[in-house]
């Protein structure tokens, strides 16, 4: 029966002094078009899209065949201007709603924009007043229609939307991955009444059930019960009561259990039981709690029927009822892993509260057909997930009460799965979930902070970028798991932000310029070595161009010498064998074995790294009779080979014979660049360029090779592929080396041959 | 009596319901007071209905044998059953209407006067009752023909009813007085307690072999969709099993039956009885199950209740959700001005809807999940209750399209006491 939306509106007086900050609230407005609207009873939710301009490096190479003068740069770095398409999600008490129509009004510039899509119970009511001011035409969308779409939506397109809420384990919340396929599953959306829909796929939805008793009963019921007036105020009297001074339960009526039937003597056997026989006073807080169980179980029960009669284990739970409140998500759990005794877990969302809106929103856009685009979730627009828990951080309550932002930038190219995940289902990128590891936390962003930044950084990226880790010390689930990958990412997100299009760049290519002269002295040298050494000092290379990493404090003093010296002194610094995770036996035995088909290597940092360390070990793969794909990041991510960066087409003309070797492998096709989609220093397998994607699949990839800290221990660490896989990294911070059992430097060589599973024959 | 006999003749077949007695599992909470029975028939305890005396008199002769020999099985008088609640005390009590002049003089006196304080009396104290309309005449059991009468009061007064027996020196209590309901826990020490469920259906079984003074003990509601005009027909209850049995006490069990001996509890809910008159009490000031039911029937609750088209302005097309179906139960509430201006008579109707029909949601999905068409609901919410068998008669049929039937009983609270009475007649073999 229970529908969602309808609520009454919230019992604040317009507020109208309330100024808004452009640069932060709503922001390109200048852009904006395609607007959408969703009005609950309380919270009015608006999208918007607008196009982002911002500065991009790119490489220009100079005519090598020229000259060649030893003073002069090889390449050089432009910065160019570059569209990205973003979407606004804007949220805030309707009270504000007035206050924020004009402001729109007043910075909306282009026009051409006539129609706003809306939703949501309160839709009909502000119809006016939006015509009247927008000057737009209101375009009302069906609720659950919008709900569903915006729930497809974010379910597929942003990291760690779904989570699981856990009130008293160490970690709060336990956050989902993306799953390539999302359907089918169960919403059920606790608005004042309760739907239960199942979603079959993008345009198949049935709402299958639902129920009275809803949101709107405990907010009606609880409000004549303790005359509180307010939601939230009910909650939190909920928060503070015993229910069992109300209810009767299972061992007030038996004594202690009911073994014979499982039921166990704290189960509530009737809800408001002892208000029924009991002549007493009963306190608000009480019957508040005992209210919030009893509607609670019973939705949980209800979910659990559908769930089964309908054979679905993925349920999500949405609605004001929800939203976030920790209250109520440990109720709705708790209900959920007693009536199905943990066969079903209860599922949240991130972004619950902007489902409408990104749904209408979809609905007014589908000509741009934002559905064939991957999205990504900015961390720098986005003020992420908050606890509206009053204990837990006042000011966040404060600020998540006014106003809260999602933006989503249109990320190039469509981001797939590796095609060699072993499962791509279980798949989880990042070896450690900071969150659950408060220790870690504390060191990860504390490294963070101390970060030695390029000399031109602005304060305004300090500021923005200092805000977002003091989110993350409060709120450590704000953008889901937090992870090395998350922080990386925030803090990526903070540098496009503010116009840093690769800050690395200078330093990079001076880096690279140095490296590069050096290149032929090394190939030189591995030649006159035995098949044998030669091996092994290749690998050698490679962890040592890895020691270069200037997200790594610990090596910026060697950094500031010649490479030569640097690279030599790496080397030194290299752990003795046996390494922290030492296969190196088993990979020697693998070499003398037939080659491989095809190589992908997941490169790590520019200059010394990928020159001195990655090019003349697949340039050995190469001479075997290996065909290689480079995959490097997207984006810039601090010194990491770009892909618009140096790549061995243009160093090689500098060094003659290497020239005919890596350009004579690039054109007859041996030798390939791609780039993996990412634009973080970390990795995540699940997330990658479509295009790589194919090349990986069309040449039979039946190796992968996996850099660095950030790709091979900080994520996948833990990765199962399909293929062999070689991850190795020198560990080059002391707490994860401590953690990992080891010092700074310490080397992991992870070769691994996946096994053959029991079914294969 | 027609239905008295041939409840006799099933007797003989073994075909009855007197098999389901000796069911192998006793329960834990049955306090090792319970022996196993014997499969063998002849051990059985005897419970049949008036005897046919125009027989050959050679039948007449082996009746009476077998008469003898169930008097000395039988335990003594008086025989009680009982099911203590979580809010109420359900107790049957048999008074032998064939009790010869040497009897009567035998009788100990407090006996006698037990006998006569239920049987003449209607109330006891200020809150027992007798379900008078609910009294099954002319039963034979055990070769005792008499009345069994249908005895209620709150549990909170189960102190004074062990007083009282203490007071009337009724020492045999303990050994004599069968119990079972949460609550007989309590009382372990004064009497022998039974296992619920068994104890349920046991019951339930059995008061629908015999009928009810000639009537079908169950009954359901033609025309259930308006709940106007919806008229309550009895019927039997053919093909028993599988059944859906949903007994709506202060809280609600929901079991699975597919014979008299295997069932299985599918799951309940704490929103029952006990949650109508609890919210009851705190939203009306009301202090009785009867004074909230006669609120209830005078309310309205769509003046609480949220319904589609307060929403929607009329149907849900997209959902095909009716205008006037429930949108959110005491939705209205949300809003101040609506509280203030609330009846008390509104607020218990909503409240008596609300909870019936969120039991009538529940029960129809496990009938669902559970492939069960015939759906029985029992306990003592229903009692005098209307309102509430007709909704959820209405929401059976609405929810199922008219493929799930909504069954009722006449006795809808005492089945759990019956079957406790069973127990006591069967553990006369003890002896």
């Amino acid at each position: 029966m229970a529908l969602s939306g309808g609520r009454v509106s919230g019992s604040h007086s317009m507020d109208k002094s309330i100024t808004l900050p452009p640069d932060e609230i709503f922001r390109n407005l200048e852009n904006a078009k395609r607007f959408a609207i969703d009005i609950g009873g309380s919270l009015t939710k608006l999208a918007y899209y607008s196009t982002v301009q911002h500065k991009v490096a790119k490489v220009r190479s100079f005519d090598h065949s020229a000259k060649e003068t030893d003073g002069d740069p090889l390449y050089e770095i432009s910065v160019q201007e570059e569209i990205t398409a973003r979407l606004h999600f804007i949220k805030f008490e309707n009270a504000y709603i007035e206050t924020c129509l004009d402001f729109i009004k007043d910075h909306l510039v282009n026009t051409e924009t006539k129609v706003i899509k809306a939703t949501g119970g309160g839709a009909y009511k502000f119809k006016d007043l939006i015509e009247k001011k927008l000057k737009l035409k209101v375009d009302k969308e069906d609720e659950m229609t919008c709900l569903i779409k915006g729930c497809n939506f974010v379910l597929k397109n942003i990291p760690h939307e779904a989570f699981v809420y856990a009130k008293h384990a160490d970690s709060e919340f336990r956050f989902q991955n993306t799953h390539p396929d999302i359907f089918p599953y169960l919403l059920i959306n606790i608005g004042s009444g309760v739907s239960i829909v199942k979603v079959e796929s993008e345009d198949k939805f049935e709402r299958i059930g639902g129920s009275s008793i809803g949101g709107g009963t405990f907010w009606g019921l609880g409000a004549l019960l303790t005359k509180t007036k307010r939601f939230d105020e009910l909650l939190q009297l909920a928060s503070k009561g015993q229910h069992n001074n109300v209810d009767m339960l299972v061992k007030d009526i038996y004594g202690g259990a009911y073994g014979s039937l499982g039921l166990t003597g704290d189960l509530i056997a009737s809800s408001f039981g002892k208000s029924a026989t009991t002549d007493k006073e009963f306190s608000k807080e009480d019957m508040a709690k005992s209210l919030l169980h009893m509607i609670s179980n019973d939705i949980g029960q209800l979910a659990c029927l559908y769930a089964k009669l309908h054979n679905l284990t993925r349920v999500y739970f949405g609605g004001f009822f929800i939203r976030g409140h920790p209250v109520t998500m440990h109720t709705i759990t708790y209900s959920i892993n007693f009536f199905t005794k943990g066969e079903v877990q209860a599922l949240f969302l991130r972004h619950e509260g902007y489902l409408g809106a990104i749904g209408a929103f979809l609905k007014g856009a589908e000509e741009d057909n934002p559905n064939q685009y991957s999205w990504g979730e900015n961390y720098a627009g986005s003020s992420g997930l908050m606890s509206v828990s009053p204990e837990l951080n006042p000011v966040q309550r404060a600020r998540s009460g006014t106003f809260d932002m999602l933006e989503m930038d249109r990320l190039e190219r469509q981001l797939v799965n590796l095609p060699l995940l072993q499962d791509a289902t279980s798949y989880i990128p990042d070896t450690m979930d900071l969150t659950e590891d408060a220790l870690a936390l504390k060191r990860a962003v504390a490294s963070q902070k101390d970060q030695p930044e390029a000399a031109e950084r602005a304060e305004k990226f300090r500021q923005k970028y200092r805000h977002k880790l003091q989110t993350l010390r409060h709120q450590p689930f704000a953008y889901g798991s937090l992870t090395v990958r998350s922080l990386l990412d925030t803090r990526e997100h903070c540098l496009n932000e503010f116009n840093f299009p690769d800050p690395y760049s200078k330093i990079k290519q001076k880096e690279n310029d140095m490296a590069l002269k050096y290149y032929l002295k090394v190939v030189k040298a591995l030649e006159e070595l035995s098949w044998e050494q030669r091996q092994f000092i290749l690998v050698k290379g490679l962890l040592a161009g890895n020691v270069f990493d200037w997200g790594a404090k610990a090596v910026s003093d060697v950094l500031e010498s010649d490479p030569e010296f640097g690279f030599e002194q790496a080397k030194q610094q290299l752990q003795e064998r046996p390494w922290l995770v030492d296969s190196y036996n088993q990979w020697i035995e693998r070499m003398k074995g037939p080659p491989h088909k095809c190589a992908l290597f997941f490169v790590d940092n520019s200059g010394i790294d990928i020159i001195l360390g990655v090019f003349p070990f697949i340039r050995e793969l190469m001479i075997r009779g290996t065909e290689v794909v480079l995959a490097s990041n997207s984006g810039p991510a601090l010194n990491d080979v770009t892909n618009t960066g140096p790549t061995p087409n243009q160093k090689a003309p500098s060094v003659s014979q290497e020239q005919t070797h890596f350009q004579a492998a690039l054109k007859e096709d041996r030798l390939a660049l791609v780039q993996s989609g990412s634009s973080s220093p970390c990795l995540d397998l699940s997330r990658l360029d479509k295009v790589l994607a194919t090349v990986v699949r069309e040449r039979g990839t039946d190796l992968v090779i996996i850099e660095g800290m950030g790709r091979a221990i900080h994520t996948n660490y833990y990765a199962r592929l399909s293929c062999e896989s070689l991850k190795l990294a020198v560990i080059k911070n002391s707490w994860l080396a401590e953690r990992l059992g080891g010092k700074i430097f310490s080397v992991v060589f992870k070769y691994e041959v996946p096994l053959k599973t029991h079914g294969e024959h | 009596m027609d239905k008295a006999k041939s409840v006799m003749d099933q007797n003989g077949s073994g075909a009855g319901h007197t098999n389901g007695l000796h069911k192998p599992v006793r329960r834990q909470l049955s306090n090792g007071s319970c022996v196993q029975f014997s499969a063998t028939d002849d051990n059985h305890p005897h419970l049949q209905t008036e005897p046919q005396i125009n027989g050959s008199p050679a039948k007449r002769c082996r009746l009476r044998r077998r008469l003898e020999s169930a008097r000395r099985n039988r335990p003594p008088f008086p025989w009680f059953g009982m099911d203590i609640g979580g809010t109420l005390v359900k107790l049957v009590y048999f008074e032998p209407k064939d009790i010869t002049a040497e009897e009567e003089q035998e009788e100990v006196e407090n006996l006698k006067s037990i006998r006569r304080y239920l049987t003449s009396n209607t109330a006891y104290g200020k809150t027992g009752v007798r379900d008078v309309h609910l009294e099954v005449r002319n039963l034979t059991i055990c070769g005792r023909t008499g009345n069994l009468h249908f005895i209620r009061f709150p549990t909170i007064a189960m102190h004074r009813f062990i007083q009282m027996g203490r007071d009337k020196h009724f020492s045999s209590l303990h050994t004599t007085l069968c119990a079972t309901g949460g609550g007989a826990y309590k009382f372990e020490n004064d009497f022998r307690t039974f296992d619920e469920l068994d104890c349920l259906i046991q019951g339930l079984l059995f008061i629908d072999s015999v009928g009810f003074n000639g009537h079908p003990e169950c009954y359901y509601f033609d025309n259930p969709s308006d709940t106007h005009n919806s008229i309550k027909r009895p019927c039997r209850l053919d093909n028993l099993f599988p059944m859906l049995l949903v007994n709506i006490g202060s809280g609600v069990s929901i079991l699975a039956v597919n014979s008299k001996d295997n069932y299985k509890r599918v799951t309940g809910t704490s929103l029952g009885g006990g949650t109508f008159l609890g919210l009851c009490c705190l939203l009306t000031g009301c202090e009785t199950f009867e004074e909230a039911l006669e609120m209830a029937s005078k309310g309205d609750s769509t003046n609480v209740d949220k319904l589609v088209k307060d929403i929607y302005g009329g149907d849900y097309q997209r959902f095909g959700l009716q205008g006037s179906a429930v949108a959110s139960s005491f939705g209205h509430m949300m809003s101040k001005e609506k509280r203030d201006s609330i009846s008390k008579e509104d607020l218990a109707r909503a409240t008596l809807v609300t909870i019936t029909n969120n039991i009538g949601s529940i029960a129809r999905m496990c009938a669902v999940n559970e492939k069960i068409e015939r759906v029985v609901f029992v306990g003592n919410f229903l009692r005098i209750n209307t309102v509430s068998t007709k909704l959820l008669a209405y929401a059976m049929d609405f929810w199922s399209k008219g493929q799930l039937r909504a069954l009722f009983l006449e006795h809808e609270g005492y089945f759990g006491a019956v079957g406790a009475f069973l127990e006591l007649l069967k553990s006369s073999e003890e002896a």
